[in-house]
């Protein structure tokens, strides 16, 4: 099991390193956004209950209030734990940066072991940027035309279809680019346009009438502090995990 | 799975150590694309509510 002990080793060293940096750099670019979006978001949910218990006040009185609650898979206004606010919030957010820098990661060496298995040759750093700058692109670019990221409180088309489309544009982006990148002949380099358009002129699922009182400027900023952040996140991803790997793969006991 | 592995090692030496790394290479993967899809896409509340800073910052669906 020498590869695979690498593999997490290297995952888990790059992951929680990674982690951390973007938690600190979401702290100054992406969080500040949300939470000023969700003081338009409690206004608007604020607004909506008196709306409904001006309507029905037999329901309210009952204790009913969330009766009326217009979006019921929302769960800001709703029962279920939820951390404090301030360190108690930031420190899940560090956990959930550190795990998901983690499970990329484990994508990324998976990648990086059959590559140099195959070419006999260690990753290098600057092979990991690139491979880093391929997940920016399957992960953030390509779902992100489609679905913009979105801050609280912005009506959106129903989770579930949102999340299929956003699988199928990554693995539509993923496959053309394997194409493009790895055949290096004409069918295939068209084969993998046409993948990378595909997902995009399916469209993704939206709403026919958006309603808000989240100003567009905010969503605007965050549209940009996330990209920024998650090009952050994916070349340190990359080409940190590349290098861990290398060092742990060199070590390691190599099958046959 | 490692008995299949091993089997294979007696056989063909070059190209069961290609597949034993292959196979190693695509567990840790799946373990990768786990770990994402429960911090970034589980439905259940509690992680929602623990990572839902994480999701709206990583641009993936949430609400």
């Amino acid at each position: 099991m020498g590869t695979f002990r690498s593999i997490v080793f290297s995952s888990v060293i790059a992951g929680f390193i990674v982690g951390l940096i973007v938690t600190v750099a979401q702290q100054f670019g992406t969080v500040p956004l949300i939470l000023k979006a969700e003081v338009f978001e409690k206004a608007a949910e604020t607004h909506q209950h008196e709306h409904d218990s001006a309507a029905a006040p037999q329901a309210a009185a009952a204790g009913h209030d969330h009766a009326g609650h217009s979006h019921a898979d929302h769960d800001h206004g709703a029962a279920g734990w939820e951390p404090r606010e301030g360190l108690e919030r930031n420190a899940y957010t560090a956990v959930a940066n550190v795990l998901t820098a983690i499970g990329f990661a484990l994508l990324l060496a998976g990648f990086f072991a059959v590559r140099s298995g195959a070419t006999g040759e260690s990753i290098s750093w600057h092979e990991g940027l690139l491979w880093g700058l391929a997940g920016f692109a399957v992960f953030t670019i390509a779902p992100g035309l489609g679905l913009p990221p979105e801050l609280p409180g912005v009506p959106t088309a129903p989770l579930l279809s949102r999340q299929i489309w956003w699988l199928a544009a990554v693995l539509a982006t993923a496959a053309g680019l394997a194409l493009i990148v790895f055949r290096r002949t004409v069918p295939a380099a068209i084969a993998g346009v046409i993948l990378l358009t595909l997902p995009h002129l399916i469209g993704a699922p939206e709403l026919q009438h958006v309603e808000t009182n989240v100003p567009s400027s905010l969503s605007h900023q965050f549209m940009v502090a996330v990209t920024l952040t998650s090009l952050v996140f994916w070349s340190l991803l990359g080409s940190l995990t590349s290098t861990i790997f290398a060092r742990f793969d060199r070590n390691a006991d190599r099958p046959a | 799975m490692s008995q299949l592995t091993n089997a294979q090692v007696t056989h063909l030496p070059v190209a069961a150590g290609q597949v034993g790394r292959l196979s190693q290479a695509l567990m840790a993967m799946v373990l990768g694309v786990f770990i994402v899809g429960v911090v970034g896409f589980s439905h259940i509340d509690v992680i929602h509510n623990a990572a839902h800073d994480v999701r709206h910052s990583n641009a993936f669906p949430c609400h």
